[in-house]
């Protein structure tokens, strides 16, 4: 009969799909729960191509950012916590907080086996900070002396009033730096700066071997440093694939590594990484798929972590908003403030991977306090925001021809938070308010950067170095970098500088927190919430641990 | 015949100028800084920016870019992306695995395709092919990004056959999933069609003459009838490559394969348009030449078809 063969042939073809991926083979099954850890094996762990080639001061963006501080080490080191320890530096000392005298240990080499000197670092940071090499955080040095004449530029203005600038240093070294011997650096800045010696575990600072100044390019490519992992060979960045780190035996300072070495792998979107890792092939990640947020930690049981990291997020309301200026303009952004549900949002959207915010800064930071006067704005009022608002309209009536609209790219889950904010507002303020959206980041930052937001704008700030300062100076302070809605009090610019010249940290931070004051006091921008990095990892290893800027501190993970 | 291909060859001028103009502009009418984009939240000084600007040519007008662009592709120099890798470097690592891939998937539905649709053809109305034919609409319905999410949650996770993704291994055996997820919906449209001339041709006059001058099935069905009732599928197939290494990138992305499609997906994140068009170009003259390709298989297949009158 011809039934039998029929019923053969369509048993052939589910075996020829289960067969064809058969054939894939390997990995993934061969799970091994023995307790026991093996300090020589490798493992692998989430990443994406870097943006630059790997120069410390060129780094800027994550991915680059994490292979880069585990190929180095700089004077200092940031443990876990986020407090920095001498790690090449044999001391640190200042009387003034503007002249400083740093000792280098001695014996210290590169992988290369080129000595580690004074020299070395002063010829690093001079490459870094000069204008013409490029260098994506040269601005690190702006506090040394001598860094505007290695910064300057020539701006010229087109025919269409378009301004370019073009850097033209008027010197190639910084005159405040110099190394008086093989063992001692001398710093003079331009000011008194309480917080700097805190910021010299940044990559910016770490130290290049003679080569990377020679041909810095090439050397991307193959950096040779002086960290816990070094390149396992020549060519060990494989372009849009992975780079393969592999132990440094001759490291001796904090960060020593736990395990054989480090692969990072490239993924384009955390998704299929959260695949790898449900079928461990693949260690740990730090990004999860927004889907993954609700079902991380059931997915992965005792197999993940989530702690809070230096990063937080505000609603900057731009000045220039005629709705939200004068005495009227201060009550309705208290009014906002107070419409906004942060523990609900942080709760249902977030799913307690942001806790609300509480100041301006973060709270793994030495200084932070959850008590600065004025933050009660923070607290969810509906009654108190109605009356506010009420008050606000007497003064001077609000221009509701327009919803107040919220900018933000809509990638990464940023729509649904915003969404409820907007809700908060139309809820218990009764206007209009909708979400502005945008594809992409860099389309918002144009607006941000040529004044020109209508409406609020989201914005957040990840610690660079762990200071109060970072958190403030160069997002609220006048004419700063990353101030695109130009807030500008001199009140507020004197205390934080107030801040940089005291003598101790103590000092410095209860002038931060008092500067904070003002910033309560002005409300530029909302603070919303603090984030919280969630992390899952595999069956190979023991843990994983991020550390105070939410990176994974990848030489702590002992694999099994 | 050699004067019919040097025409075709020349048609494939006015398509490459037509095709990079447009995408060019394309990505050139996107708002947003690109280099600004790199940079985030935190800004490097505006000198660094604009000096970037300046050596990847936004700062010129589109014509200007658009020439150097031209300019370059004919001296053979496709220039750095934004990551400052040479962009033909990173096309040579890309496109030999998204080959790779596609060849593969084109194995997968060429063999099973044809295979299972002469089955199907020959026993028209019978049980098998009507499983087949409500098997394969299923096939076509499910789009493939749901095929790979299931096939690489039970393949690569549960059951552990394969890897879930690739990522730098991929070589023929990890590609191999993916290639069947890529190559499954095709698979059911080659099935269909297979079956459908398949049974049509056995109808035909030739295959009554070859049955009844005393041919063995076997043969009348190799020789005549699969023969024949191959062209529109060869048609198919042909077309079908440039589709599936352009059309990978829903694959790569859910398998996390370093190949053309990921590659395309992230230039256009990040706005780079040198990358977007230099990719493009290349998808453009593979599928112009596999389609000149097909145009000559098709004489081979068919005497009756000639070229030069």
């Amino acid at each position: 009969m011809r039934f039998s063969r029929t019923s053969k042939a369509l048993g052939v073809a589910a075996i020829i799909a289960l067969a064809a991926t058969g054939c894939g083979g390997g990995g993934g099954s061969d799970t091994n729960n023995s307790a026991a850890t093996d300090p020589n094996k490798v493992i692998s762990a989430y990443s994406n191509e870097p943006q630059n080639p790997l120069l410390p001061a060129n780094t800027n963006e994550v991915y680059g950012g994490r292979v880069v501080e585990l190929l180095f080490e700089g004077l200092r080191a940031y443990d876990a916590s986020g407090k920095p320890v001498n790690a090449l530096a044999e001391s640190i000392e200042t009387e003034d907080s503007q002249n400083w005298t740093i000792k280098v240990k001695s014996g210290a080499k590169f992988t290369n086996g080129e000595a580690i000197t004074a020299k070395t670092f002063v010829d690093s940071w001079n490459f870094a900070a000069l204008s013409t090499n490029l260098q994506n955080n040269g601005y690190f040095f702006d506090s040394i002396e001598g860094y505007a004449d290695v910064s300057a530029v020539n701006e010229t203005t087109a025919a269409d009033g378009k301004k370019t600038s073009t850097p033209a240093p008027t010197a190639q070294t910084m005159s405040g730096l110099a190394a008086t011997d093989d063992q001692t650096i001398t710093v003079k800045l331009v000011q008194p700066e309480a917080d700097w010696s805190l910021r010299l575990g940044y990559s910016a600072f770490y130290p290049l071997p003679s080569e990377a100044l020679a041909d810095p390019k090439k050397f991307g490519e193959n950096p040779v440093g002086n960290g816990p992992y070094k390149f396992e060979k020549e060519g060990a960045w494989v372009h849009d694939q992975q780079i393969s780190l592999v132990k440094n035996a001759d490291y001796s300072g904090p960060r020593a590594a736990k395990n054989g070495g480090v692969t990072f792998k490239f993924y384009t979107d955390p998704g299929p990484a959260y695949t790898d890792l449900q079928g461990d092939n693949l260690d740990v990640t730090d990004v999860l798929p927004s889907n993954a947020l609700k079902t991380y930690t059931t997915d992965f049981q005792d197999r993940n972590s989530t702690k809070p990291v230096a990063n937080n997020s505000t609603l900057n309301i731009p000045g220039y908003n005629p709705n939200f200026q004068g005495e009227a303009g201060k009550l309705r952004r208290q009014a906002l403030s107070h419409a906004i549900n942060r523990d609900e949002i942080t709760k249902v959207i977030f799913n307690g991977t942001r806790t609300p915010a509480t100041e301006f800064t973060a709270p793994v930071l030495d200084g932070y306090t959850d008590s600065i006067p004025g933050n009660d704005v923070l607290k969810f009022d509906a009654t108190k925001a109605k009356e506010l608002w009420a008050e606000a309209e007497k003064l001077q009536p609000y221009d509701a021809s327009k919803p107040l609209q919220i900018a933000s790219n809509t990638d990464g889950g940023n729509k649904e938070w915003i969404d409820a904010v907007a809700n908060g507002f139309k809820n218990n303020l009764g206007i209009e308010s909708e979400i502005q959206p945008f594809a992409k980041f860099a389309e918002v930052l144009d607006l941000r950067k040529s004044q020109s937001i209508p409406g609020l704008t989201r914005a957040g700030w990840q610690g660079d170095y762990p200071s109060l300062y970072n958190f403030l100076g160069p997002v609220w302070g006048t004419n700063a970098s990353s101030n695109y809605e130009k807030y500008s009090n001199p009140e507020f610019d004197k205390l934080l500088k107030e801040g940089l010249g005291s003598k101790t940290p103590e000092e410095a931070n209860a002038k931060f927190n008092q500067a904070q004051e003002i910033l309560f006091e002005d409300l530029p921008g909302l603070p919303l919430w603090y984030l919280n990095r969630p992390i899952v990892w595999s069956n190979n290893v023991v843990s994983a641990d991020t550390g105070w800027n939410g990176g994974i501190l990848y030489y702590n993970i002992e694999a099994k | 015949m050699v004067r019919y291909i040097l025409r075709r060859l020349l048609q494939v001028i006015p398509v490459f100028l037509g095709t990079t103009l447009l995408v060019y502009y394309m990505v050139f009418a996107l708002p947003g800084d690109p280099i600004a984009a790199l940079f985030g939240e935190r800004q490097p000084p505006q000198s660094v920016i604009d000096t970037l600007r300046a050596q990847y040519n936004l700062d010129q007008p589109f014509w200007v870019q658009y020439g150097i662009f031209l300019k370059n592709i004919f001296t053979f120099n496709l220039g750095v992306d934004f990551t400052q890798q040479p962009i033909a470097d990173s096309l040579a690592r890309a496109f030999p695995v998204t080959a790779m891939l596609a060849i593969e998937a084109l194995i997968i539905q060429a063999v099973f395709g044809i295979a299972f649709g002469v089955f199907a053809g020959l026993r028209r109305g019978k049980l098998f092919d009507s499983t087949v034919l409500i098997v394969s609409l299923v096939v076509i319905a499910v789009p493939t990004f749901v095929l790979g999410f299931v096939f690489q949650l039970v393949f690569g996770v549960q059951l552990g056959w394969a890897k879930p993704t690739v990522g730098a291994n991929a070589d023929w055996g990890n590609l191999l999933l993916p290639a069947f997820v890529l190559g499954l919906v095709s698979f059911a449209y080659v099935l269909r069609l297979t079956r459908a001339t398949v049974s049509e041709n056995m109808n035909a006059d030739y295959v009554r003459t070859a049955t009844a001058k005393g041919l063995s099935r076997p043969r009348v069905i190799m020789a005549h009838i699969l023969r024949n009732s191959l062209i529109p599928v060869v048609t198919y197939l042909g077309a079908n490559l440039g589709g599936l290494m352009g059309g990978a990138i829903v694959t790569e992305g859910i398998f996390n394969i370093p190949g053309v499609g990921n590659k395309l997906f992230q230039a256009i994140q990040r706005s780079e348009g040198p990358t977007i068009v230099a990719i493009v170009s290349v998808l453009v003259l593979v599928f112009v030449i596999t389609n000149l390709l097909v145009d000559l298989l098709y004489a081979w297949l068919d005497p009756r078809i000639r070229y030069d009158q």
